[in-house]
């Protein structure tokens, strides 16, 4: 399993347009995992805000299951590194309570497979606060957790749930792919004042991407074209943007160039880079790694063929998972998760090539 | 017992009392009249609990609400008028029409909002404890739920998270005797709610819950030990709802309550007792009451009739505050 924990050394090769500079113009870029990325944005947030709290199982002395955490305990003490019981809707629920009595909150649930242990204080509550109030609620929390399959974690602890959350009004949704990326947009969801959810994915964990050195924000609704080209519009997120460009360097090998959209947040959506692209390119393959039935891919295409239907010349492709559990064996999960293959294939599909 | 609460205090609690049974005496006429939608919740017969539970707080101290709620928040000192307009759906309401008489939420006054979910509240209230706690301020939240809520998970994971943090929360259960249509006999395990508590090492007592002197009593203990770092109290104040579970529920909820039952607790009305309690220590006179329950009356007139004259909100404000 560990042959499919990708090693990248993304350095931004496709786009810098979105590096905010600091003020002294400097950008030096360090090479750093996507963990290390993540537990420097969350120091440095704390930095800022003297009142920002973290609360999650095991996040404190252990330093969360995948070391997000790791040091934070020892420097900001456990009443802002709150290692809370495994009680998964009391976290949740907590944490919007600290949010709405104005404590900005960053809650970690270790598994988005555990978030339905929550779903009443994530879609009932946390969800639904602000507008049922009026708009006088103010939730400024952020729920970090991570998703995905590859590592033969079988059923309850690799699903790609975003989905569910899409469907929740009340509820903004990063999925970030790069190192870089996470930072800029942790920082965003931090500062955002509504719940967000940040769904981070097991197996980009251990990749590597270069930061410039100043601090830097990444809006929401912000897409990123990780890869241009003119043939074929590949919209992705999180580890599929990687698996995407993969196929993207295969297909470029046969002359194809396919564009790849990173598209970063579901909640805000930057549909009009999908627009721009597809109307551009005329093709459209939607990766997902989430169950195909009812995922997100059949939001997009639903919304390109509402908007774009004149600008396609083949019916939009949706790549995603099987509509099955994820399976514990290898082969049965190499076979439920879409891969670089499946992308080469809907590829080639939508350009009628075989 | 009352002498140790002043005169003004007292008369206060009494006239709040009658405030909660007046209002929603008239939010159950005015739904049998199509004004009000949805659905109400009646806590008719539970006001000693509502107030008793309330007077000791401040009004920067939070309190986190159930469906059945319009008594909670008029206790914890929300307007009437703007009240009275969110139950009819209008733009002055304090969810501006949006949430209705299970949501009503008043963040200025502490109210952090009801819950159409039971149990749903008591993770919030924890984390408004762990809010004070992190910001250092004396500060008590206060989370009320029903007999109900203490089977639901979010009942244990709050107390335990509470009573481990010792966070500065009073978890106040309003024990109606039913949940909906099932008695607690036949849905809680222990012999009172009380109990509870044990399993996480924080004081738990059970009160007559008609008895505004008694909860008023053990709120005030309890407030003190949470402002003083000490941690959660479990106060399980046992009442009775003179109506239904709602306003649709068949003759008040007789298809599962006996007639007896009721006329037993009927006997036992809060309001009655702790007025006859009033003019029995000469605290007040019956020309005294009658005029406070003139003015109470026309208090809930007037905030009908704000309501009344106030705007709807226009459909395109549907697609507005989903977000901060």
């Amino acid at each position: 399993m560990l042959k499919r924990v990708p090693c990248l050394c993304l350095k931004r090769p496709f786009k810098t347009s979105s590096i905010e500079m600091v003020p002294n113009g400097e950008c030096e870029m360090a090479e750093i995992t996507f963990v290390e990325s993540l537990r420097m944005t969350l120091k440095e947030e704390m930095e800022r805000d003297p009142s920002l709290m973290l609360i999650g199982e095991d996040i404190g002395r252990y330093g969360g299951i995948f070391g997000v955490t790791k040091g934070l305990l020892e420097e900001f003490g456990p009443q802002r590194v709150r290692s809370a019981p495994i009680s998964e809707s009391a976290i949740i629920g907590s944490a919007l309570g600290a949010a709405m009595t104005g404590i900005r909150t960053v809650a970690e649930l270790m598994y988005i497979d555990f978030t339905p242990v929550a779903m009443d204080q994530i879609v009932n509550q946390a969800a639904k606060m602000c507008y049922m109030s009026g708009g006088k609620a103010k939730v400024p929390m952020v729920i970090r957790t991570q998703e995905g399959g590859g590592r033969g974690n079988a059923a309850q602890h690799s699903q790609c749930l975003e989905a569910l959350f899409l469907h929740i009004p009340g509820l903004k949704i990063v999925m970030p792919s790069t190192p870089y990326d996470a930072r800029g947009l942790l920082k965003t969801a931090i500062r955002d004042d509504n719940p967000v959810m940040f769904i981070e994915h097991k197996l980009l964990y251990a990749s590597k991407g270069s930061i410039p050195e100043g601090e830097y924000l990444i809006p929401f609704g912000q897409a990123d074209i990780k890869r241009k080209g003119k043939d074929v519009t590949i919209v992705a997120i999180s580890y599929m943007v990687i698996v995407a460009l993969r196929a993207a360097a295969r297909l470029a090998e046969e002359g194809i160039e396919a564009e790849v959209i990173d598209l970063r947040t579901l909640v805000p959506m930057d549909f009009d880079a999908i627009l721009k692209s597809v109307r551009n390119t005329n093709r459209v393959v939607i990766v997902h790694e989430g169950c195909r039935r009812g995922g997100i891919g059949a939001e997009i295409a639903a919304q390109i063929q509402e908007e774009a239907f004149d600008a396609l010349d083949a019916p939009v492709e949706r790549v995603g998972a099987l509509n099955v559990p994820i399976p514990y064996s290898e082969p049965l999960e190499n076979a439920v998760i879409p891969d670089e293959e499946d992308i080469v294939k809907a590829v080639k599909k939508v350009l009628y090539r075989s | 017992m009352t002498s140790r609460i002043d005169n003004k205090r007292c008369l206060k609690m009494y006239k709040q009392m009658l405030t909660i049974r007046r209002f929603e005496e008239k939010a159950i006429e005015l739904f049998e009249h199509n004004l009000i939608r949805g659905n109400i919740h009646p806590c008719i017969g539970q006001e000693a609990v509502s107030v008793g539970a309330c007077t000791p707080l401040r009004r920067d101290d939070f309190m986190v609400n159930t469906h059945r709620g319009h008594g909670n928040c008029i206790a914890k000192g929300a307007d009437l008028k703007r009240m009275m307009a969110e139950l009819f759906g209008k733009s002055t309401g304090y969810c501006k029409g949006k949430g209705g008489s299970m949501h009503i939420a008043d963040f200025e006054g502490g109210n952090l909002g009801a819950n159409g979910i039971v149990g749903g509240g008591l993770p919030i209230a924890a984390g408004a404890g762990v809010g004070i706690q992190n910001r250092g301020t004396d500060q008590v939240a206060v989370c009320f739920f029903g007999d109900g809520a203490t089977n639901q998970g979010t009942f244990h994971e709050s107390l335990n998270l509470a009573a481990l943090w010792k966070l500065p929360v009073i978890f106040v259960c309003e024990n109606n005797l039913y949940g909906l249509s099932t008695p607690v006999r036949e849905a809680v395990s222990a012999d009172h709610i009380s109990d509870r508590a044990m399993a996480y090492g924080i004081p738990g007592m059970s009160i007559d819950g008609n008895d505004i002197i008694a909860v008023h009593a053990k709120m005030v203990e309890a407030v003190e030990r949470a402002r003083a770092g000490e941690g959660p109290t479990l106060l399980d104040c046992i009442t009775y709802r003179f109506f239904g579970h709602f306003t649709g529920d068949p003759g008040k909820g007789i298809t599962y309550r006996s007639k007896e039952e009721m006329g037993q607790w009927l006997e036992r009305c809060p309001i009655k007792r702790f007025r006859e309690r009033l003019i029995k220590e000469k605290r007040i006179t019956e020309k005294m009451a009658k005029t406070m329950e003139a003015n109470v009356t026309a208090s809930i007139e007037e905030a009908v009739q704000f309501a009344k004259e106030s705007p709807l909100p226009l459909p395109e404000e549907a697609l507005q505050d989903l977000f901060h």
